[in-house]
């Protein structure tokens, strides 16, 4: 489904984000990317949702190469894939049930189907009585929920969650996890960038890690074992 | 295309309210340029018609002597005429001449007295002359002066006014091209100041700009709301910027009668409303329009 062939990517010439990792991920997979701040985790999802193209090497996303994608393209590709970041990126302008039918408006769906699902979503993630609220008015927590909302409504075939719990307290940092598994249990690939070592210790599901920009593991039911 | 129409005007809206603030300070700089454009055009009209007002109480007359014929008179008329640079001659009689002249001073009993006792036409005839070029008139004056009119006539006031029609000559140029470029100037200004803050509006929102992208969507859903909001500004600000004006110029209008009589402000604004509100208008969704789709250009990269 997701195929990185020997990806490079260098800043300025010498700095080295990634340096020729190769790896594929099947559908339906639950894949850790672990690491140290600045060992490419973040570089590895820009350069899959085409933020940023590789300095060598291909990227493919279900047969399609990413890295050749036109901007129009690339914005049907992103509607496939939902993203969940550690610092939240709702649009701050828009209410919590605005910007999750924003994904839905992105992809041109109906009005009606909008407003049947997008309260159906807001239940299933427990604060459907946030909905009206703007981002500034909920916690982390619900930020982060309201953020999963919006990756998933739209129903995608991977959702990528980059430090999702990086900003949140363990309870919180628990029950955002359980919601990642129970997404992925109901049949969606995903991806978890993460350097916290009790999430990827309890998942017990695949682990890459990288370190300096190189893959130097890849375990079925990793820990997390960087010094 | 409905949906996706519908959708930009309501996040325009909601853009529009939500950042109230700052929509009010993009608004009054754009009313603030658009009654500058006006102020502007407005001038422009004004010394329009100071200048033409000047340039029509300029003339030469021609005064000839009183054995002069009224034949000869007509034939230099006729002389000039056939000039292209001369715009119309006015042929005033001795009566004519002396009938004016009792006109205006009927209320003195001493001249009419002294006209009486003088008992014949002391006046005499003259051609009232207008260039269509306040410029022309050293050539015309030289062109009196020629010898073979030298018997007829008696004087030619160019002389004495000489000093005043090229003061008022160089004046009207002046005007004319110290206005143009001063409009120029000064809406360039509006317009650069007007344009910025709409780039500073956008600016604010890059980050929303970038996070739309990320969930996937299309370039005209992100810029739409933005141009419906450029649109939306323009309409608004023209209307406000007309309704604050009409009134200002109103008022100014007596001032400006005073020194300009043929200017009458309020009826040609009156007169010219629509396409007055329309330019207004225009210029307003021009601004908003072209500044918002530059401004977003720069965020829409990817």
């Amino acid at each position: 489904m997701i195929v990185f062939q020997n990806v490079s990517k260098f800043y300025n010439h010498n700095t080295i984000a990634l340096d020729n990792v190769d790896f594929k991920i099947a559908p339906n997979e639950f894949v850790s990317i672990v690491g140290r701040s600045g060992a490419g985790k973040s570089t590895i999802i820009k350069l899959l949702i085409g933020e940023e193209k590789p300095t060598k090497g291909r990227i493919f996303f279900d047969g399609i190469e990413v890295t050749k994608l036109k901007p129009k393209a690339l914005s049907s590709l992103r509607r496939r894939i939902g993203i969940v970041f550690q610092e939240f990126r709702l649009l701050p302008e828009k209410t919590a049930y605005e910007n999750v039918a924003f994904a839905l408006e992105a992809s041109g769906r109906p009005q009606s189907e909008i407003e049947e699902f997008v309260p159906q979503l807001f239940e299933m993630i427990g604060i459907k009585d946030k909905m009206d609220n703007f981002p500034r008015e909920l916690s982390g927590g619900e930020k982060q929920r309201v953020a999963i909302a919006r990756a998933l409504i739209n129903r995608p075939d991977v959702v990528i969650a980059d430090e999702p719990t990086g900003n949140l307290d363990p309870i919180n940092t628990y029950e955002i996890i359980k919601l990642l598994v129970k997404i992925n249990e109901l049949g969606t690939t995903l991806i978890l960038a993460t350097h916290n070592k009790e999430i990827i210790n309890s998942l017990g599901k695949r682990v890459l890690s990288l370190d300096e920009g190189r893959l130097i593991r890849d375990e079925e039911e990793g820990r997390y074992t960087l010094s | 295309m409905i949906t996706l129409i519908f959708r930009i005007i309501k996040y325009a809206f909601l853009g529009f309210i939500r950042n109230f603030w700052l929509s009010s300070a993009t608004l009054a700089i754009m009313i603030l340029a658009l009654i500058a454009i006006q102020g502007l055009l407005i001038f422009g009209t004004i010394t329009k018609t100071a200048v033409t007002s000047l340039q029509d109480k300029i003339d030469i007359s021609v005064y000839f002597k009183t054995t002069t014929t009224e034949e000869d008179i007509l034939k230099v008329k006729q002389a000039l005429e056939s000039l292209g640079e001369i715009k119309t001659v006015e042929y005033v009689s001795r009566e004519d001449a002396l009938l004016q002249f009792k006109a205006t001073h009927k209320e003195d009993p001493t001249i009419s007295q002294a006209l009486e006792e003088l008992g014949e036409n002391p006046l005499s005839a003259s051609l009232n002359i207008k260039a269509k070029n306040p410029k022309e008139y050293p050539a015309i004056a030289a062109y009196l002066n020629n010898e073979s009119l030298v018997p007829f006539i008696d004087k030619v006031s160019y002389s004495q006014n000489q000093l005043v029609i090229e003061r008022l000559t160089k004046i009207i140029d002046t005007v004319k091209g110290g206005g143009l470029i001063l409009t120029f100037i000064l809406v360039a200004i509006a317009v650069l100041v007007a344009f910025s803050t709409i780039r500073l509006a956008i600016y604010s929102n890059r980050e929303a700009i970038g996070i739309m992208r990320l969930v996937g969507a299309s370039n005209n859903l992100i810029r739409g709301p933005y141009i419906a909001e450029g649109i939306m500004f323009g309409i608004v600000a023209g209307l406000i910027s007309v309704l604050i004006f009409l009134p200002l110029a109103s008022f100014v209008a007596p001032y400006i009668k005073v020194f300009i009589p043929e200017m009458d402000l309020s009826s040609y604004l009156l007169m010219n409303f629509w396409s007055h509100l329309g330019i207004q208008l225009g210029i307003g969704i021009f601004l908003g329009v072209i500044s918002g789709l530059i401004a977003i250009r720069r965020y829409l990269k990817i």
